[in-house]
């Protein structure tokens, strides 16, 4: 059974249209990841299945029910914002169990709930708080726990890790995945990061421009992009895109190579001249400058001693060529 | 704050022109405060001396606290002033937390009807509102003075309020509504403590012109019981013979409510600054 579905969605805010029509099913219990450039719609969509914003056209179900015109209190869901959004004027309990009073359930099992929540977040120390006395790590984890203790149909997540430093951001993504596996509840995640999205969807829904670009499992989209944009989005760093006489040569507009299928070989049959090199420990990313293609980027395992100004042999692992036309759509493997 | 960037010089010339602007402001009020306690020998003689042994007298303040009146008009100034503040920020509040938070057809029109307010004198509409208060048997009443301040207040608490919520983060609205509080519930304890700094400059800056006004109150209320006490000041001020001492500890002692409510209000400012810096 489907835990949400999305309709032929579409929003326009006056003249411009930020959703072109979405369709989308979700499956209950799976985690999946919008990713997007800023700016294609990702909190707009999220909003939209939140019931905060009004969709121009279209539905959106969640469960069994068409919730168009549930508010969103009403809807099963919980949400996690990006600014974490704490009431400023109640501590941390009281952040927590504000959704749970206007519900009515009951003072004990608030109690409980909130307990509940705060073991599995390790925040029982700091129930008695105000937000504004927690570090930003901390304000995360009660934002989180104020979502949990609501038990809800379907969580929603609107970039949760973009105000948090990198070391925490690592740590932080690791909490959420056991908490999904822990909890077993359907979750949609917004953010701009494809490191975030590979790491945590089960299926990734790629958006650009309003538009569902692709929809698969993080390897699905990784080994079989739908498209250039896909392509050049999901991968870190990028696909390297190369057109002209070579793309010809494979009968597409398009050559798409991931850096970790590029080798530098003396029978490659491309050549390039070395413009930079960086060394990270485990692989080195050597940037080569190839006639009228620019700038291409090959990750050699381990560390490779190459010197800029040095020519080379770029040797590309045919199994992994991606082929586009001139629409930017992919075309079959060459077998 | 920044040693590197202040010479001494520099901060000399800031603080000069600080104290020469604050003597400024203040001589007349000191002037005033000094000559209220002379008597009136003393205040023609030599006006610029503060109270010396010879010129010392509490009679102006006996004849203003002896007439009787006076208790009154300085109750009916703080009756009009402080309901006029309450109704200007409760009203001008929802209307700014209307226009900044809800899409609707003509909010920009709306919001720039209630600013043009600020710029046209209410005065201008005196004769219109006069027949509209007698017609409606105001005159002479307290509700007059509130209806007409309340009504030339709004317009910059519309104004300011509105600039003030629209940087209250949406997030938190949201993530109330999903929490099911209602829109009354996210305004009045979410959205109005968060904008408790610019609601404590709204209020004084509403209040001062209530209190001191004179037009008002001689054209719509200038009845003995509902005199307020600028108005009831200028009894003192005749036609041929004007009563100094009076006048002058009436003024003195109509300065004393309203820098009780500034001190209120900037405390509110001033906590409600350090409660906002923390989101
Ligand atoms: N309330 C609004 N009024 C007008 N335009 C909006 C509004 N909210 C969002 N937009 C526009 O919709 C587009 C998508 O916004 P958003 O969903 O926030 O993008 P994302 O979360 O992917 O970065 C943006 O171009 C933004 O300017
Ligand atoms: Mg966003």
């Amino acid at each position: 059974m489907a835990s949400l579905a999305l309709e032929k969605v579409t929003k326009s805010f006056g003249k411009t249209d930020v959703i072109k029509g979405v369709d989308l099913d979700v499956r209950e219990g799976e985690f999946i990841v919008f990713v997007g450039p800023s700016g294609c719609g990702k909190s707009t969509l999220l909003r939209i299945i939140a019931g905060l914003e009004d969709q121009t056209s279209g539905h959106v179900r969640i469960g069994d029910q068409v919730v168009d015109a549930v508010p969103p209190a009403k809807r099963g869901i919980a949400m996690v914002f990006q600014s974490y959004a704490l009431y400023p004027h109640l501590n941390v309990r009281g952040n927590m169990g504000l959704a749970l009073k206007q519900e009515g359930i009951p003072k004990a099992e608030i109690e409980a709930r909130i307990k509940k929540a705060a073991d599995i977040l390790a925040l029982d120390a700091l129930l008695d708080r105000r937000p504004s006395e927690l570090s930003g790590g901390q304000r995360q984890r009660v934002a989180i726990g104020r979502a949990i203790v609501r038990q809800p149909k379907l969580f929603l997540f609107d970039e949760p890790l973009s105000n948090l430093d990198a070391a925490l951001r690592v740590n932080t993504r690791i909490e959420i995945a056991k908490l999904h596996r822990l909890l077993g509840a359907t979750l949609v995640y917004v953010t701009h990061d494809q490191t975030e999205a590979m790491t945590l969807a089960d299926r990734i829904v790629v958006l650009n421009g309003g538009r569902i670009e692709q929809v698969g499992s993080p390897m699905e989209l990784y080994k079989n992009p739908a498209n250039l944009f896909v392509a050049g989005f999901i991968g870190s760093p990028k696909m390297n895109f190369i057109g002209g006489a070579i793309a010809a040569e494979h009968g597409a507009q398009t050559l798409g190579i991931r850096p970790e299928n590029l080798e530098i070989a003396a029978d490659g049959p491309w050549s390039a001249m070395v413009s930079h090199v960086e060394h990270l420990g485990s692989d080195t990313y050597v940037y080569v400058e190839m006639a009228e293609h620019g700038l291409i980027a090959a990750r050699i395992v381990g560390e490779a001693l190459h010197q800029p100004g040095e020519m080379v042999r770029l040797k590309p692992v045919p199994e992994f060529l991606h082929l586009f036309d001139e629409n930017g759509l992919a075309l079959p493997r060459p077998a | 704050m920044r040693p590197a960037r202040s010479s001494p010089a520099r901060t000399g010339l800031v603080h000069l022109a600080l104290i020469v602007w604050t003597i400024v402001a203040l001589s007349p009020v000191i002037l005033i405060l000094m000559n209220s306690f002379k008597s009136r020998a003393g205040i023609f003689r030599e006006p610029l001396m503060p109270p010396t042994g010879s010129t010392f007298s509490m009679i102006g303040y006996q004849t203003v606290l002896g007439e009787g009146h006076f208790i009154r008009y300085f109750g009916n100034s703080l009756i009009v002033t402080l309901v006029s503040i309450f109704f200007v920020l409760l009203f001008g509040a929802m209307a700014a937390f209307a226009l900044s938070e809800y899409r609707f057809r003509l909010n920009t029109a709306l919001g720039l009807f209630l600013a043009l307010g600020i710029m046209i004198p209410i005065r201008l509409g005196t004769i219109g509102i006069l027949q509209m208060m007698a017609a409606s048997g105001l005159v002479d009443t307290h509700l007059a003075l509130i209806l007409v301040y309340t009504a030339q207040g709004i317009p910059l608490a519309v104004f300011i309020l509105a600039e003030f919520m629209q940087q209250v983060s949406a997030d938190l609205k949201n993530a109330a509504r999903i929490d099911g509080l209602s829109e009354y519930t996210i305004f009045f304890r979410l959205v109005l403590p968060l904008v408790r700094p610019a609601m404590a400059t709204v209020a004084v800056f509403t209040m001062i012109p209530i209190w001191n006004d004179l037009w008002f109150p001689l054209i719509l209320a200038p009845g003995e019981s509902t005199r307020t006490v600028t108005l009831g000041a200028q009894l003192f001020l005749g036609q041929f013979v004007t009563n100094w001492n009076a006048v002058l500890s009436a003024l003195s002692l109509a300065i004393l409510p309203v820098l009780i409510l500034y001190f209120i209000f900037s405390r509110q400012l001033i906590r409600g600054i350090t409660a906002g810096a923390v989101k």
